[in-house]
């Protein structure tokens, strides 16, 4: 590689590391502080990227879209967008324990994931859809980069504040005692909902920044893997409840996923075909590995006992038992 | 040596400490209360002594061994038993299964120990098919002491038995916990209906705040003014 | 009419590969309170190693006993080196290491087997045919299979001690602990329990289709709606649970396109959510 060749190489990485840490610190807000076990961030993510490639892309003959609105526009569906599908999700279980939250999430994800690969008048199917363009004259890859980190800087200090807050203590006590807020008189599920939904707005955003920074999107894009798996790893590595933990996480997973993709390079040819299966595997490993052996992650959360390092062991583990019961 | 004796217990649910210094002792051949305000300690205590509390300081002894920092799964093959007030039954079961379940660590023939049982609680006899979950609140209450005395325990530990019961099944419980402390097992039960508790008491306690207020006979403490004005409602 | 029935005889196939996936899934939360996302892949593995004996030129009957031991060893061995040391903290990071599980046991066997469509026996059955409906003989084998194992499984916790223990530790741990009932036992039995079942679900789910890598993966999602239909963590409503789904999954494609099948037991699940999250049976635990 030439030396602009590595640079822009190093630019479209910490792009696309500055993305996932949006979503990252998304996942975070709740998962690290209110205990929501979100694995549908995939579709949160599809459904920012669609909305805004739909509305910004120049207008096609193969679907409805694109309707070449201004890119500000499209982001900000993208987020309504997001918020909504948050709201009926999160009006559907924010009372049943998070159990539950899990198989919704997963389920919403993979629905949007058929609808996008199946309904070609709205998403182009599997061609997917081109043409999306860079938002506020952002063309080079070196101002988009800085575009993101101007979004992740915000995010992150959004995220900071809302952790200090009062509302961020009501959502870590949740976490940590349910019973006990509600003995105090708060409506616990509208606190849960809240976290959810503006968690889901962070994560959709991200997706369109996604869509805008490729200019392409398909279906494949938004697989569980990619979008879902990729930034629980990345937030249990940094130190979920830890808003620099979830920035960090998501750029050193994203270095050692996007190295793994260099290294599987090296692989005998007859393998190539399976370099991706052997890269989840790794990560998949890594997972379990950093679970085992530092659940609270690089950064642990700076209150005490976190939620993983607090053995009780003699009482036996902690139930909760859905509130339908 | 008494059969359970516990000195100087500190202990708490990870936290705080709840239990303060607290001394008991119980023998076979007794029937000791524990009596004292809401948030004593006085469930805890049962706790600790069925191994479900960190116990940060202090000693426990059953039956002349050390059970301190022992597990529940480890005390009942020991001979103790224990019946929580709430969540006591398993309720999907039937009354034969709850039973059962009880005598899950023995190997031998149970079917007299059952027969016992059944005599003692001819109700359950009648039901044995029935499912706990599905029965009132007495009957619960007989199917949870039938299964923690199926492994023909030396000491059984009751957390309220007759909490929420009609009056009716109250003195029958406290005459059943009479018959079963005949057979030769020792009763250590916290109550709230103190007076009629401590009338078939042998011994009792009273605690506050985690810490032993008054220790006497059953007799002495229904004659005790300040137990009577301020524990016993006057 | 004629596609109604026709429909309602591959829902019923459908169903009783649910329910096989949902009693496990079911017992497992009963047990452990945690939904297993790597149940799935579980049964991706047991149809794969069924191959594996296949390929040595076994015939799938007997080939399904077999995956059954080696499955139910490897879910053993999973929740003995990383479950159980998880479970210690707390049961919700569960949920994401079996999600990580998944994905790991999914690369694993397309690592091992390839990343293509396979079949456990090549060539076309003779159907039979009742009038205009058609019935493959695999298709009575999935169904006659999944009916004894159900009877076993009923058996088992019904009549054995083992299996009222299951019942109880999933009916109320603390008591169960307070009776002596061994809790590490009795998590070994489930998940050997659960992993033959999903070796069962998995090889059906081949015969009547193909397999595939992510063939579980796909599939995890009726599962869990069976299982939630049912009442989570109560095994005999998964057979309901299982039925409800995998008919209702068939009869919607007369309306709709069948790749949007998932969808509607997502929906059913959903509602059932809103409706009654404890399930289609009312009573205790
Ligand atoms: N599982 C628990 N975790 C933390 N604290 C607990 C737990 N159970 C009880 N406590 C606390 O321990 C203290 C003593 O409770 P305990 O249940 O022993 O009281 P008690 O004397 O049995 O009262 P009651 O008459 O209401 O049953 C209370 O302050 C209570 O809040
Ligand atoms: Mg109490």
């Amino acid at each position: 590689m030439e030396l602009s060749g590595l640079l822009f190489y190093g630019i479209s990485l910490l792009t696309l590391a500055g993305i996932y840490g949006i979503l990252s610190l998304g996942l975070n807000l709740q998962w690290g502080f209110t205990g929501q076990f979100n694995i549908g961030i995939a579709g949160f993510f599809a459904i920012g990227a669609y909305s805004t490639a739909i509305l910004t892309a120049a207008p096609s003959n193969s679907f409805v879209g694109g309707f070449d609105l201004p890119t500000p526009v499209g982001l900000l569906v993208a987020v309504i967008m997001s918020g909504l599908l948050s709201v009926v999700i999160g009006w559907v279980t924010m009372r049943l324990r998070t159990d539950y939250l899990a198989i919704a999430t997963i389920g919403i994800a993979e629905i949007i994931r058929l609808l996008l690969k199946n309904e070609d008048w709205l998403t182009n199917g599997v061609r997917g859809i081109p043409a999306i363009p860079k938002p506020l004259g952002l063309d080079s890859p070196l101002a988009f980069l800085i575009g993101i980190i101007v979004v992740l800087v915000v995010v992150y200090l959004l995220m900071e504040a809302a952790r200090k807050s009062p509302w961020g203590r009501v959502l870590r006590a949740i976490r940590e005692n349910e019973n006990g807020v509600m003995a105090a008189g708060k409506n616990i599920q509208r606190f849960r909902l809240e976290a959810f939904v503006v968690g889901s707005t962070v994560m959709g955003l991200a997706g369109g920044l996604y869509a805008h920074y490729f200019g392409f999107i398909s279906p494949e894009a938004f697989e569980p893997l990619f979008a879902t798996f990729l930034v629980w790893v990345m937030l249990i590595a940094g130190g979920s409840g830890n808003n620099k933990g979830a920035i960090l996480g998501a750029v050193l997973i994203w270095f050692v996923w996007s190295g793994s993709e260099l290294a599987t390079g090296y692989l005998p040819a007859e393998w190539q075909a399976q370099a991706g299966a052997v890269r989840v595997l790794l990560v998949a490993i890594l997972l379990q590995v950093i679970l085992l052996t530092r659940p609270q992650g690089l950064l642990p959360e700076d209150m005490g006992a976190g939620r993983t390092s607090d053995p009780t062991p003699k009482e036996g583990r902690p139930r909760k038992v859905p509130a339908g019961e | 040596m008494s059969l359970l004796d516990i000195k100087q217990i500190h202990g708490g649910y990870g936290g705080m400490n709840i239990l303060n210094g607290v001394d008991l002792t119980a023998d076979r051949d007794e029937i000791v209360v524990i009596i004292g305000p809401n948030g004593a300690g006085k469930s805890t205590l049962l706790k600790a002594a069925f191994g479900m509390l960190k116990i940060n300081d202090g000693t426990m002894t059953f039956d002349g061994e050390d059970i301190t920092h022992l597990r529940p799964d480890q005390l009942v093959g020991k001979g103790i038993s224990y019946v929580p007030q709430e969540r006591n039954v398993f309720p999907s079961m039937t009354v034969l299964e709850n039973l059962e379940m009880g005598a899950y660590l023995r190997k031998d023939d149970y079917s007299r120990q059952m027969e016992w049982i059944f005599e003692l609680f001819p109700r359950l006899a009648e039901r044995r098919k029935q499912q706990a979950g599905l029965m009132s609140g007495g009957e619960r209450q007989m199917v949870a002491m039938g299964r923690a005395l199926m492994l023909e325990p030396k000491l059984l530990l009751l957390d309220e038995p007759t909490a929420g019961l009609s009056p009716l099944f109250i003195d029958q419980t406290f005459e059943q916990v009479k018959a079963i402390n005949k057979t030769g097992v020792g009763i250590l039960m916290v109550e709230q209906n103190a007076r009629q508790a401590l009338h078939i008491a042998d011994r009792g306690y009273v605690l506050t705040t985690g810490r032993n207020r008054i220790t006497d006979t059953g007799a002495n403490l229904l004659a005790n003014e300040e137990v009577s004005e301020v524990f016993l409602g006057g | 009419m004629i596609d109604f029935l026709q429909l309602l005889v591959y829902g019923v196939v459908l169903g009783s590969i649910l329910t096989l996936g949902a009693i496990g899934v079911s017992l497992i939360f009963g047990i452990l309170r945690f939904a297993h996302f790597a149940h799935g892949d579980i049964m991706t593995l047991g149809a794969f190693s069924a191959l594996a004996v296949v390929s040595l030129g076994l015939p799938v009957l007997v080939a399904l006993p077999i995956a059954m031991a080696i499955t139910a060893v490897i879910a053993v061995v999973i929740d003995q080196t990383i479950y159980r040391r998880l479970r210690r903290t707390a049961p919700v990071i569960l949920l994401i290491s079996s999600f990580g599980m998944a994905l790991g046991l999914r690369s694993l066997i397309q690592l091992i087997f390839g990343p293509n469509n396979q079949v456990f026996a090549k060539g076309i059955q003779m159907p039979y045919r009742w009038g205009d409906i058609v019935v493959k003989p695999d298709h009575l084998l999935i169904v006659g299979g999944a009916i004894v194992l159900v009877l076993v499984v009923h058996m088992f916790l019904s009549h054995t001690k083992m299996g009222k223990a299951m019942r109880a530790m999933s009916d109320n741990v603390d008591l169960a602990a307070a009776c002596g009932i061994p809790a590490e036992r009795v998590v070994m039995w489930t998940w050997i329990l659960a992993g033959c079942l999903a070796t069962a679900a998995g090889v059906f789910l081949g015969m009547d289709a193909q397999l595939h890598p992510v063939m579980g993966w796909n599939i995890l999602l009726p599962v869990f709606a069976a299982t939630i239909l049912g009442g989570i963590g109560k095994p005999y409503g998964a057979i309901a649970g299982g039925m409800v789904i995998g008919i209702a999954m068939e009869l919607s494609t007369m309306v709709m396109p069948p790749v949007y099948k998932p969808a509607v037991a997502f929906a059913i699940m959903v509602a059932m959510l809103i409706w009654r999250p404890q399930g289609i049976f009312k009573g205790q635990a």
